[in-house]
């Protein structure tokens, strides 16, 4: 057992309040330098990255319900970085670099476990496209290489390889890819952040944003409203809502995205496992759960209650994928709401207010980019507007240049 | 094992005429039909039945009814049964599960003793130093985590789903749901009852609402008679409603099958969760519910030699304890948290037995007999209201503590529709607001515990579900207020801990209070970073002490804090029933026995199975070589039925087409095709096929195979604004389609036996004709896609199979040879023609990939031409170009990276080699710089080998477009 934990033999006289990973509830103060609106993992990130490395701690992140509870709360906690596009797999490696050390510096174990991804491609197609990830992968570094049928048999014995019709012709072995205590990371960001005077207020609803000139002004919550410097965006799902509050439109369509898990059983699958064709992923998750999860839902909606026939079929092809999971149990379901992009690649950097900036089009991908967002959200807001070249091509103005980052392919069910 | 059974009518659910028998953990155990697993045990004085998630403490049953998670235990196949709900006997063998050693000895136990260096949370706090560590760590921790064990090998049961309909569902057939049902079926409504057990009554079958014991038995024989009776009533037993979704949408799992119900109305008389006491060691196997001790005694009839005490929040524990006087147990005590019951006579009664009352009083520990893993006595303090704990006032020895701190609305479907919990201070209790439209609440989930008042609910619930389907216009009874059955703090903090609050994830009082000094003062953020209520019961008997806790240790109101939702499921579901028959569908074309018969070897082309190439797959080059061949110099013959078919015709079919594709269509001949390109609205192509006019009004439109479902869901949507007068229909099963390729097939078709003239200048390149071949009626096209002489023959699917006879029988002087779709990729790569979907991606638009020849720039619209416009415009990125490589230079395979310097500058999207051409050819994205014939590309093949091919103009093959003009 590590030594940390012996100071916690004194029970209750372990003065867990001067060691807390979050202050408790404070007063709206009437001005912020910056003011962030959404406290998930991009907020507080950000937060963390701007009162760390650039010193900017008159900060408040403005969360409508509590911390990390939106697409932090619900995602998968999918962490990998074979994506398709030169601009999507330089952004995404150096997230999973930064998640690689994010444990010690927070000195807050997230539980980063770097236990691999497998995409089975099960047509002609889907090996091309997983050729061509695995060369675009290992032109930037990345550990993703192309396996046959065999090597997948070993790396997942338990796993069926002719599932529902589709036999599996080849995989993407994505040796980075990994999984985190999703939770975990919002909590170290904003335990570092608030540790360096940022205010974090949670139950504080942003339902306007004043501006004047071009420039926002200040903030109108629930709570009563804040003057502010410049405002960062980062609220996933309801991207477009606020930005219609702050008076321009977002190219985002909201989908519902469903996940479920099964009760803890003793661990036989270390891979996080996906099937492009049946558009289904299985984990294990370190307490024993079997994750479940798949594309979004068919149609549009700003509404997280979970369906039974996206259950039903994705259930069926987890049970196609591993045969012996039907005898076991499903212990919850639960659905966030996802913010799309055409081609699947976020919104980051300026928009069409002067201090106001986007995190947004976060879809299905957003979690795992959490710590680049907030070292480059930061390094955007830091230097007043000056986009950081790993974001630049991710611009809002790329729908009307027609420049697009297309991830379509890289991104459907696996996330 | 065995032990003696209570006699009738004592353990209603058995049957004493027929024995039944399993193993546990290798010890034969006897029970009688109608035991489950769990009560057989308990009939042999085995309470010990699992280890616990974290500390490995030893468990039994708390709840009996399959609400808790502490008997879950192994079959041979499954992990993760609840011991409640396994019938005794149908598994012949199980064990415990999550434990090293032996169940009664379990090395893990060892974390116990360690608990106090694990605070809640402790894996946040260590296990990363130094870097990657944790992956280290993580094995050992999930090795101990995790509780079952996955039986790899087992393969799905065959289980089947049904729909059901109904006016009214009512969930839950204890007194609540049987009035409900009764009434909503006298009031004309078709009724679907649904109950979780194996019987009806629910409450009535073993809880005593009166000290007689008369009341509850009178009234279940009668309703249950009525009930059964009627025959507006359907009934479901052992069937769980696991969740409610939009418009009554009701998954109903009964054994192996899943029933869909979909209500008009939905009376929720799901009951209630009894409520543990908390105080150190309340998770001793012997301490269980009051409700479980009355389900042990009534439904099993199972006895205990040893003395019980009963903990008493409330006055319905003072019942259990009635009750299990009457079975004969001893009842060494009664301890009330309160000053005394409200209804004195049962003050009376305990005295007439003999048995001591202590009130003010609660259990302030609980210690294991010698066994170490069984409740042995139970030490007794005064208390005050609040939780405060006074001196010892006796240790009592006992083998059963009983307890009841109150009631907690099963609150679960409910909140799936969306209705909150809200907390009433005055009754120390959770109630549901904010319902859904047509679900009602009837009985102990909507806070009425009284019996006739909830009798009288049930029927209020009825009329309000018959008002809604206009079937009555009665009104309400009036019915009792709700009495108080919560304790407001029956929790009782030791200083050695070990009050268990959430028996799942074995988390104690501290911890709770932890999360909220570490900062997690929100109730979802105390319930990620403590994961109360996350275990299998998913907050069943932890949600209402946690957030009494939260809220003092927050300085909150109870109803402030608020507890977090549930989610579907109810109760945790199998993954094999959900899944169901996993219906598979394949389509095949009307050829599919004739290429089988052949010798094709079939691959996927989306849902349909198409022949790659025919022969023996270990020769796949010499055999897409042969057919290339026959195609080239001789003859072939290709099934392309799976090719999308879409017929318009209307006044506006040309209109339609001119604007959905990129090319004109207005001034198209009757009797010629058209190459037809379809982009979004981004400007991308995303499929193509040739448009046939064979009237004015009428087309017929190819789409690829598997893009045709959307081309066709699109062509409506657009025309749902539009308004056109067109008529769409998707008749690509209608048609099944050959295409007969090659110098010789005009020769193959006239043996066949034609009407139509077939000669070149009768029936030209890029010609349609409507006639018969071979006799049957047929549309012919003259296409070009493999770059020989070729015709596309399609006719009604029916007559594909004698079609495919005919030319085969008349081609057999010519040599012809069916080749497959690889064949094909080939043939048209020689010639140049792109795949949509191959050699196009998200991003390609038209002229990227060499198809500005088909956009038409003089009409007034087509769908993406904005952006087919702009991108137009704008300098390219990438240009598709054909390159060619000597025999042999190392095989670029699709995929591969295109490099410019150290850049990435696009990838190879086709790729083969030729034989006809005798090189390596293929098609590639690369820099518009390189796009030119003659420039170099350098390829990225396997292991990094880099080889220069060169960039030669389109198309590879009959560059002057003879052949297919013959």
């Amino acid at each position: 057992m590590p030594l940390g934990l012996l100071k916690y033999g004194r029970g209750d006289k372990y003065p867990y309040e001067q060691h807390a990973d979050l202050p408790g509830p404070t007063q709206l103060r009437d001005h912020y330098d910056v003011v962030i609106i959404g406290g998930g993992g991009h907020g507080v990130a950000t937060a963390y990255y701007l009162a760390k490395y650039h010193g900017i701690t008159n900060v408040a992140v403005l969360e409508k319900a509590y911390l990390g509870g939106g697409n932090t709360a619900r995602n998968t906690a999918v962490i990998r970085s074979n994506y398709l596009t030169p601009e999507g797999v330089r952004f995404y490696s150096a997230s999973v670099k930064l998640y690689e050390n994010l444990s010690n510096e927070f000195d807050f174990n997230i539980m980063y476990s770097q236990r691999g991804q497998l995409t089975l491609a099960h047509t002609d197609a889907t090996v091309r496209a997983f050729r061509q990830r695995a060369e675009v992968n290992k032109h930037f570094r990345g550990r993703t290489e192309l396996i046959d049928r065999q090597a997948i048999a070993e790396l997942v014995p338990c796993l069926n390889l002719d599932p529902a019709e589709l036999p599996v012709l080849a995989g993407l072995w994505h040796r980075d890819g990994a999984t985190a205590r999703h939770d975990a990371v919002a909590w170290g960001y904003a335990r570092g952040a608030t540790q360096r005077g940022v205010e974090l207020h949670q139950l504080t609803e942003v339902t306007g944003i004043e501006q004047s000139q071009g420039r926002v002004t200040g903030v109108v919550t629930n709570r009563g409203r804040v003057n502010c410097g410049c405002v960062v965006q980062a609220v996933a799902g309801h991207s477009a809502l606020l930005a219609d509050k702050a008076g321009f439109a977002l190219p985002l369509v909201a989908y519902p995205l469903q996940a479920m898990v099964t009760l803890p059983v003793k661990p036989f699958l270390n891979p996080l496992v996906s099937s492009s064709a049946l558009h289904c992923y299985v984990q294990q998750t370190s307490r024993g759960e079997i994750v479940i999860g798949g594309g979004s839902d068919p149609y549009p909606l700003y509404q997280s209650r979970a369906s039974l026939p996206l259950k039903e079929s994705l259930i069926a092809s987890a049970v196609d994928l591993f045969p012996f999971l039907s005898e076991m149990r499903l212990l919850r379901q639960w659905a966030g709401i996802t913010d799309m992009t055409t081609d699947y690649s976020p919104i980051m950097g300026l928009s069409p207010l002067e201090n106001y900036y986007l995190d947004a089009g976060w879809g299905t991908w957003g979690f795992k980019a959490t710590p680049i967002c907030g070292q480059t959200m930061a390094q955007l807001v830091a230097s007043g507007g000056q986009v950081p070249d790993l974001i630049a091509p991710f611009a809002l103005e790329r729908f009307d240049r027609f420049q697009q980052v297309n991830e379509m392919g890289a991104t459907a069910a696996s996330h | 094992m065995s032990g003696p059974r209570l006699d009738a009518p004592f353990g209603r659910l058995i049957d004493r005429s027929c024995p039944t028998q399993f193993e546990f953990e290798g010890q034969v155990i006897q029970g009688f039909e109608g035991d489950t697993v769990a009560s057989a045990l308990l009939a042999a004085d085995h309470w010990l039945i699992s280890r616990s998630f974290k500390y490995h403490r030893p468990r039994g049953p708390l709840s009996l009814a399959g609400h808790d998670a502490n008997t879950l235990i192994q079959t041979p196949e499954a992990p993760n049964r609840l011991a409640e709900e396994l019938a005794a006997g149908n598994h012949p063998r199980l064990r415990a599960q999550n434990y090293l050693g032996s169940l009664a000895s379990d090395r893990y136990a060892l974390l116990d003793r360690l608990g106090r260096f694990l605070p809640v949370g402790f894996y946040y706090r260590a296990f990363f130093k130094p870097r990657g560590i944790w992956q280290f760590w993580e094995r050992f921790i999930r090795a101990a985590a995790g509780l079952g064990v996955a039986n790899l090998e087992v393969q799905p049961r065959y289980t089947d789903k049904q729909y059901l309909f109904c006016d009214v569902a009512v969930i839950g057939a204890g007194p609540a749901g049987l009035n409900a049902a009764l009434t909503a079926a006298q009031g004309g409504a078709d009724v679907l009852l649904i109950d979780e057990h194996p019987y009806l009554g629910g409450a009535l079958t073993y809880h005593r609402f009166d000290v007689e014991g008369t009341q509850s038995q009178d009234m279940l024989n009668t309703l249950c008679d009525a009930v059964t009776q009627h025959k507006g009533i359907r009934i479901l037993s052992r069937a769980t409603c696991n969740a409610w979704f939009s418009d009554h949408y009701l998954p109903v799992f009964q054994g192996d099958r899943l029933f869909k119900v979909r209500a008009k109305q939905c009376v929720l008389a799901s009951g209630s969760s009894e409520q543990p006491v908390v105080f150190r060691n309340n998770d001793l196997p012997g301490i269980v519910l009051c409700s479980a001790l009355d389900r042990m005694l009534c439904h099993y009839g199972v006895t205990s030699r040893a003395p019980v005490v009963v903990l008493a929040g409330n006055d319905s524990a003072y019942l259990t304890a009635v009750n299990a006087l009457e079975a004969g147990l001893t009842v060494a005590a009664v301890v009330d948290l309160r000053s005394g019951p409200g209804d004195t006579d049962l003050v009376t009664v305990l005295a007439n037995a003999n048995i001591p009352l202590y009130t003010n009083a609660t259990v302030y520990e609980a210690k294991t007999d010698s066994s170490g893993v069984r409740l042995g006595k139970v030490h007794v303090h005064t208390c005050a209201a609040d939780g405060s704990v006074g001196a010892l006032q006796a240790v009592i020895p006992c083998g059963i503590l009983a307890m009841s701190a109150g009631f907690m609305p099963a609150y679960q479907l409910a909140c799936h529709g969306g209705a909150q919990l809200e907390y009433h201070d005055d009754r120390s209790a959770f109630a549901l607001t904010r319902l859904p439209e047509g679900m009602l609440l009837a009985g102990s989930v909507n806070s009425i515990h009284e019996l006739a008042a909830v009798c009288v609910d049930g029927r209020n619930a009825a009329r309000r579900a018959l008002r809604a389907l206009s079937l009555t216009t009665d009104e309400d009874e009036t019915r009792h207020c709700p009495q108080t059955v919560n304790h407001p703090w029956p929790i009782f903090k030791h200083p050695r801990g070990r009050e268990f609050v959430d028996f799942d994830e074995d988390l104690q009082i501290k911890d709770i209070i932890n999360s909220a000094r570490l900062g997690y003062r929100d109730i979802q953020l105390v319930k990620r970073y403590s994961t109360v209520g996350m275990g299998p019961s998913q907050g069943r008997h932890s949600a209402l002490t946690t957030a009494r806790l939260i809220a003092k240790a927050t300085g909150r109101t109870v109803s402030e804090t608020g507890v977090t939702t549930a989610r579907p499921p109810v109760k945790p579901e199998s993954l094999g029933v959900l899944a169901g028959r996993r219906f598979h569908p394949i389509r095949t074309t009307p050829l599919h026995d004739r290429h089988r018969a052949l010798g094709a070897h079939m691959i996927p082309a989306g849902s349909w199975r198409r022949p790659a190439y025919y022969g023996d797959p270990k020769d796949r080059a010499g055999c897409i070589e042969a057919e290339a061949q026959a195609v080239r110099t001789g003859v072939g013959i290709i099934d392309v039925s799976t090719l999308g078919g879409i017929e318009l015709r209307g006044a506006h079919a040309a209109e339609f087409l001119n604007r959905m594709y990129t090319y004109g269509f207005l001034k198209q001949p009757v009797g010629k095709t058209r190459y037809a390109v379809l982009t979004n609205e981004q400007g991308v192509v995303i499929d193509d096929g040739v448009a046939a006019r064979f009237a004015e009004t009428h087309f017929y439109v190819s789409a690829t195979t598997t893009g045709v479902d959307r081309v066709y869901r699109d062509m409506q949507r657009w025309n749902a604004q539009w308004r056109l007068d067109v008529d769409i229909a998707n008749v690509t099963a209608a048609f099944s389609a050959v295409n007969v390729a090659g110098p010789l097939c005009r020769d193959v078709l006239l043996a066949a036996g034609c009407d139509l003239d077939l000669s070149p200048e009768g029936f030209p390149y890029l010609a349609c004709q409507e006639g018969r071949l071979a006799g049957i009626p047929a549309r012919l096209m003259r296409v070009g896609f493999v770059g020989e002489l070729g015709f596309e023959i399609h006719v009604p699917s029916l007559m594909a199979a004698a079609l495919w006879d005919r030319l085969m029988s008349a081609g057999e002087g010519f040599g012809i040879r069916p080749f497959g779709v690889e064949t094909q990729r080939l043939l048209r790569l020689e010639k140049g023609h792109i795949i949509v979907g191959q050699d196009t991606d998200g991003m390609s638009h038209p002229g990227e990939v060499g198809l500005d020849w088909a956009v038409s720039h003089r009409k007034p619209f087509f769908v993406g031409q904005r952006s087919v416009k702009i991108l137009a415009a704008q300098p390219r990125c990438r240009q598709l170009v054909g390159f060619a490589l000597s025999p042999a230079a190392p095989m670029p395979k699709e995929g591969h990276l295109v490099l410019r310097g150290r850049d990435i500058a696009g990838h190879v999207t086709s790729c083969e080699y030729s034989p006809t051409l005798g090189q390596i050819i293929g098609l590639a994205y690369v820099h518009p710089d390189d796009s030119g014939p003659g420039s170099t590309i350098t390829v990225r093949t396997d292991r990094d080998v880099c080889v220069a091919a060169n960039v030669v103009a389109l198309p590879f093959y009959d560059p002057d477009n003879l052949r297919q003009g013959l």
